[in-house]
């Protein structure tokens, strides 16, 4: 059983009247990269803030390490956190920003200088000690943001969208880079952040928030694969949705009636005449011009979109529009040509419908 | 043709900035105790300046009064510019409009307002009184100043120093007061000067004995003015330009440091 590091309690946090988190419950557990997903507005920075003890909460309880700490100080709390804009110290260098926490915890200043040799040596900017802030590069930055707050050996280090003020190549290699710092620091990290590409390649577990509520807790590999909403598939990658009747039931497949096609999916306990939706990533879609042996779905294509690696393909069925895409770039179809769609049984997400999505 | 033209209404504008101070410097040096016209060069004002036991005594009332007015001022508008400024409570955009009645109301009206205050509340006129008026309009400007500067600051700085685990003192005093500095400074200068060259309040609120250089000055317009008045102006215009030639070389010093770096 591994050891629960942080654990929040039925977290309620209103601004006035305005309800941002609706009893929120969550276990994060040590040596963890947690992920706080959700679009802007669903309250993930809010969470982050309750747990750094910036904003104070309006309910609940917030536990760090089996000790209570919702009343706290953020200067009492083993938390450190990351900002998007780095909020480094204007006025001090680099190491003086690095070394403020121990500094604050009167640790020997010999001390302080050799942990943040250490520190700037994880962070690959040895030989900035001297500089100031307005002298670095917004990537050096935010590593020197980093250092300052994984020197204090914090519990869990708090990130709140800490790349997103960075350009799209170096935002790709900070991803990694920190990944492996927190693998081998072995530090629980809790990131929040909207972007779904970002939450994908670095988590363990993914958090992903609607409206101040959890939608779904999952590895990434199960939250993109196995979505147990229709919100959670749409929010994660793209998605084409089909919404259909059962028409037949057997013991080993299902048939759904979407756009005058029946639809072979796997059986789960769905009876005849309920109403599903059926989810297809755009890259399990296969596309061919002979009617296949499963699932044979006929659209028109209507354009290909060149992407670099890979080709988009827009695909009318009926009045819905198809994403598909091919790896290459060829161009294979003509527009207005009639293609065929199949995909693997398994590859397809089924939901059965909540009256809320329908107006979708 | 334009260029002369530009030169021409350059030394328009600089002759009628400075003139007015270049003919006060040459008057000092001037053997007629007259300020009309220059007969010869004296050193005599000065000599005169050092026995005119009252215009050196106003002189120090002034230093005194603006001295302390601008310490006293300056931590107190910083401290209520930082409250202002972080904290949010019921009528504090009444009070940030407030702020600004001292900096635009007459001066005179302030003057009388706490001459009836200072009667009001028995207080006796003097240093004391004088201190207080000159403390009382500083404040909004050094307020005003400081909370420019803070109104520009990242709100995350502070979160960060107490996230880092600095208590509200800790990050006030060692990380927001260095931040401020700028404003801080340009507020305790414009106090400085306010204080130093006030007429109208301090002649409300000042009292017998109090004399501020400005308030003797002013009243030394009945008997006429002396020219050891013109010496005195010279050496304090002096000691600014000296002031001010060292603020800048070392304003320059740190610019071309930045540069390099």
């Amino acid at each position: 059983m591994k050891k629960i590091i942080l654990k929040i309690e039925h977290l309620k946090k209103s601004f006035g009247e305005k309800n941002v988190i609706k009893d929120f419950d969550l276990d994060v557990y040590e040596g963890e990269f947690l992920t706080l997903l959700g679009s802007s507005g669903c309250g993930k920075t809010t969470i982050l803030r309750s747990i750094a003890g910036l904003d104070p909460v309006t309910e609940g309880h917030i536990y760090i390490d089996g000790k209570e700490v919702t009343n706290l100080d953020p200067q009492h709390r083993e938390v450190n956190t990351i900002f998007q804009n780095y909020a480094l110290f204007p006025l001090m260098t680099v190491e003086d920003n690095i070394g403020f926490g121990l500094k604050m915890k009167k640790v020997p200043k010999k001390e302080i200088e050799k942990r943040v040799h250490d520190m700037l040596e994880l962070v690959h900017l040895l030989g900035y000690e001297k500089r100031k802030p307005k002298e670095l590069s917004g990537g050096e930055q935010q590593r020197v943001s980093i250092a300052r707050g994984l020197i204090n050996n914090p519990k869990v280090l708090l990130l709140d969208e800490p790349l997103s003020a960075l350009d799209q190549k170096l935002r790709k290699s900070m991803q990694l880079e920190l990944k492996q710092l927190q693998k081998k620091l072995g530090i629980t990290f809790i990131y929040v952040t909207h972007s779904q590409d970002e939450a994908l390649t670095m988590s363990d577990r993914i958090v992903l928030l609607k409206d101040g509520k959890i939608e779904q807790v999952d590895t990434p590999v199960t939250i993109y694969e196995h979505p147990n909403s229709l919100y959670t598939a749409q929010f994660l990658g793209d998605s084409n949705l089909f919404q259909g009747v059962v028409t037949k039931v057997e013991k080993e497949y299902t048939w759904v009636r979407v756009h005058e096609t029946d639809l072979k999916i796997l059986s789960s306990d769905w009876k005849v005449g309920d109403e599903l939706d059926i989810i297809l990533r755009p890259e399990n879609i296969k596309i061919s011009l002979e009617s296949g042996k499963e699932n044979p779905l006929q659209g028109k294509i209507i354009d290909q979109i060149y992407d670099g690696a890979v080709t988009n393909l827009m695909i009318r069925v009926g009045k819905q529009m198809i994403n598909a895409m091919y790896l290459g770039n060829d161009k294979l179809y003509a527009k207005g040509q009639m293609v065929y769609m199949t995909w693997d049984i398994e590859d397809a997400i089924v939901l059965k419908r909540k009256s809320s999505d329908n107006e979708q | 043709m334009k260029k002369t033209f530009e030169n021409i209404y350059l030394v328009g504008v600089f002759l009628f900035l400075f003139l007015p101070i270049a003919v006060l410097i040459l008057f000092s040096f001037n053997t007629s105790r007259l300020n009309i016209v220059f007969e010869g060069f004296t050193l005599h004002w000065y000599q005169d300046l050092l026995q005119n036991r009252t215009l050196l005594e106003s002189l120090g009332n002034t230093l005194i009064v603006a001295g302390i007015s601008t310490v006293v001022s300056t931590v107190i508008g910083t401290i209520s510019a930082y409250g202002l400024h972080k904290y949010n409570f019921k009528g504090k955009s009444l009070v940030n409009e407030l702020l600004y009645i001292p900096v635009v109301i007459p001066e005179i009206v302030l003057g009388i307002a706490l001459l009836s205050v200072y009667t009001l509340l028995r207080l006796e006129l003097g240093l004391f009184t004088l201190i207080l008026a000159h403390i009382c309009f500083c404040i909004p400007f050094v307020i005003i100043s400081v909370r420019s500067v803070l109104d520009g600051m990242d709100s995350h700085i502070e979160e960060v120093a107490s996230d880092l685990g600095a208590s509200r003192f800790q990050t006030f005093t060692k990380i927001m007061i260095p931040m401020l500095m700028p404003g801080i400074l340009s507020g305790a200068q414009l106090s400085l000067t306010l204080s130093l060259d006030d007429v109208v309040i301090s002649y409300f609120t000042a009292g017998p004995g109090a004399n501020t250089l400005p308030l003797q000055v002013y009243s030394m317009i009945k008997t006429g003015i002396t020219p050891d008045v013109n010496a005195l102006i010279t050496i304090m215009l002096g000691i600014v330009f000296i002031l001010l030639t060292i603020s800048t070389i070392v304003q320059l010093r740190r610019l071309k440091k930045e540069v390099t770096v």
